[in-house]
């Protein structure tokens, strides 16, 4: 075998854009991590620092349209709904 | 199902993470394996035409995988060949992998300059891969004092918005009379042309780029048009479209075509003589598949969209048995960024005779357009306006009659206009 294990080694962050309407509530939650060019074009960090854990969950929770998808090896699965 | 199937996915790219995750939502308990012949675990692309390329955060796009995925990937391998009778793949290492069942996922590549030795030289690029982010975003970080980019659909004029905010001087050389236009149609494109040209980008229209001028060191100094005029350029991206990883599949006895491998509606694979192929399935870019939506025409797109819905389709089918399977439909969709704008279509706009702005207007540069054909909406297309857009959606999936939605309070007057046909 090439290769075991394919995993990433932390936190990791997509965002469905088809689903995304612009609502920039992420942006708040997280400034970091998230930022609008223009009006509602978005663009976010996708391996964000572990340290930043909070910020991405509370802005993957505020999302209206619950457009973003985070997962974190190391964190409790269930405070990823 | 025994804890010794085996399920084998061809492709290590979003369908096929997807796919692993949707087999896992179902509750399948085999193994899962995904081959993929790059060296990196799954990422994403669309970021890397953006703020890849922009050198804004992380580099880093793996995907999201789920802590209990519990699959193995065999990365830097590719498959060369596939035995349908026996269930068997050939790798590029020279092993053999026996499947109980199969999803093919090996999507596109970046279709190459057709010049091989042109396109060999050290500062001509194309995207499709991280390694060509990285790649391009380092001769971007190198100044270049012109980029040339030959080729109007997304990818080259999202590359030609991040070389403006780059501060980079560029071409982009489109062959068509207007950018975009295959995608969005007359009416659209010729909005982004202007908006482009606004932006500062040198846009040359239906110019064709016959070769390149190098130096010693084989570095392309300029590039000659059809018409014999010389633009001089020391960076050039060829976007010139994707070509499907079909490659593998040959001698397999399948219905591959440059549009991919042909699949019935429950993403199961068909033979040349449109058999099924017992427990081959098929998702994203390398699926050209029929669509209810759209009369059963066979539909073969390139959308992150279609990659996840596809895969997790094909993934719950993959184990459904004959009695459970259910089909795939999807109401194609994308989203493109550049120059500011959030860009984003729903349906097909191909072969639609009729458009009209139905939300805000072109002069804002804010507005939702729906597109007609016979008199039915088939396709619709925000500019920062996507809070709109869900309503159409469904207007566009329904079919509803042409122009939909009319007389609410919010609109401005709905003004129809035939849209010419383009070619780009």
């Amino acid at each position: 075998m090439s290769a075991i294990s394919a995993k990433p080694g932390g936190l990791r962050v997509s965002v469905d854009l088809n689903r995304c309407q612009g609502y920039a509530q992420c942006c708040y939650a997280a400034p970091e991590q998230f930022a609008l060019h223009g009006h509602e074009a978005l663009f976010y960090d996708p391996a964000p620092s572990a340290e930043a854990w909070g910020a991405v969950e509370r802005a993957r929770v505020a999302c209206p349209v619950q457009a973003i998808r985070l997962e974190c090896p190391t964190a409790d699965r269930d405070a990823e709904g | 199902m025994p804890k010794a199937d085996r399920a084998v996915i061809v492709g290590a790219s979003l369908a096929g993470l997807s796919a692993a995750h949707a087999l896992r939502d179902v509750g399948y308990g085999g193994r899962i394996i995904l081959i993929g012949d790059e060296h990196e675990p799954p990422y994403d692309r669309p970021p890397l035409s953006k703020q890849v390329l922009r050198g804004l955060y992380s580099a880093d796009t793996s995907l999201p995988q789920r802590a209990d995925l519990d699959a193995t990937f065999r990365l830097g391998v590719g498959a060369l060949g596939l035995d349908t009778l026996a269930h068997r793949i050939y790798l590029s290492d020279g092993t053999q992998i026996v499947y109980d069942r199969l999803l093919i996922a090996t999507g596109t590549r970046a279709r190459p300059w057709p010049n091989g030795a042109e396109a060999a030289s050290p500062n001509v690029y194309t995207l499709r891969g991280h390694a060509d982010a990285e790649h391009l975003a380092r001769g971007l970080a190198g100044k270049p004092r012109r980029v040339l980019i030959i080729g109007g659909g997304f990818i080259g004029c999202e590359i030609a918005s991040c070389c403006r905010d780059l501060g980079l001087d560029v071409t982009l050389a489109v062959r068509g009379a207007l950018p975009l236009a295959h995608a969005l149609g007359s009416v659209t494109a010729a909005f982004m042309r202007d908006v482009i040209r606004d932006r500062g980008v040198d846009l040359r229209l239906e110019t064709e780029v016959a070769r390149f001028q190098a130096d010693a060191d084989s570095r392309v100094v300029a590039a000659i048009l059809r018409n014999g005029q010389r633009i001089e350029a020391d960076c050039v991206v060829a976007a010139l479209g994707a070509l499907r990883n079909t490659e593998w599949l040959a001698g397999a006895g399948l219905a591959v075509s440059p549009k991919g491998v042909r699949v019935d509606t429950h993403c199961r694979v068909l033979t040349a003589t449109r058999a099924v192929v017992p427990d081959v399935f098929a998702a994203g870019d390398i699926a050209h598949w029929p669509s209810a939506i759209y009369g059963n025409r066979h539909l073969a797109v390139e959308h992150w969209g279609n990659a996840v819905a596809q895969a997790e389709t094909a993934a719950r089918n993959m184990v459904a048995g004959e009695a459970g399977l259910i089909p795939y439909d999807h109401l194609p969709d994308f989203w493109s960024q550049q120059f500011g704008l959030n860009i984003k279509l729903v349906g097909l706009p191909t072969g639609a005779d009729q458009f009209a702005v139905v939300q805000g207007s072109l002069r804002d540069r804010r507005f939702i357009g729906v597109y007609g054909a016979q008199g039915r909406t088939v396709a619709a297309v925000s500019v920062d306006s996507a809070r709109w857009l869900p309503a159409y959606r469904a207007a566009v999936a329904e079919a509803t009659p042409f122009p939909p939605i009319v007389g609410a309070l919010d609109q401005a007057d709905i003004r129809p206009q035939p849209l010419a046909q383009v070619v780009s």
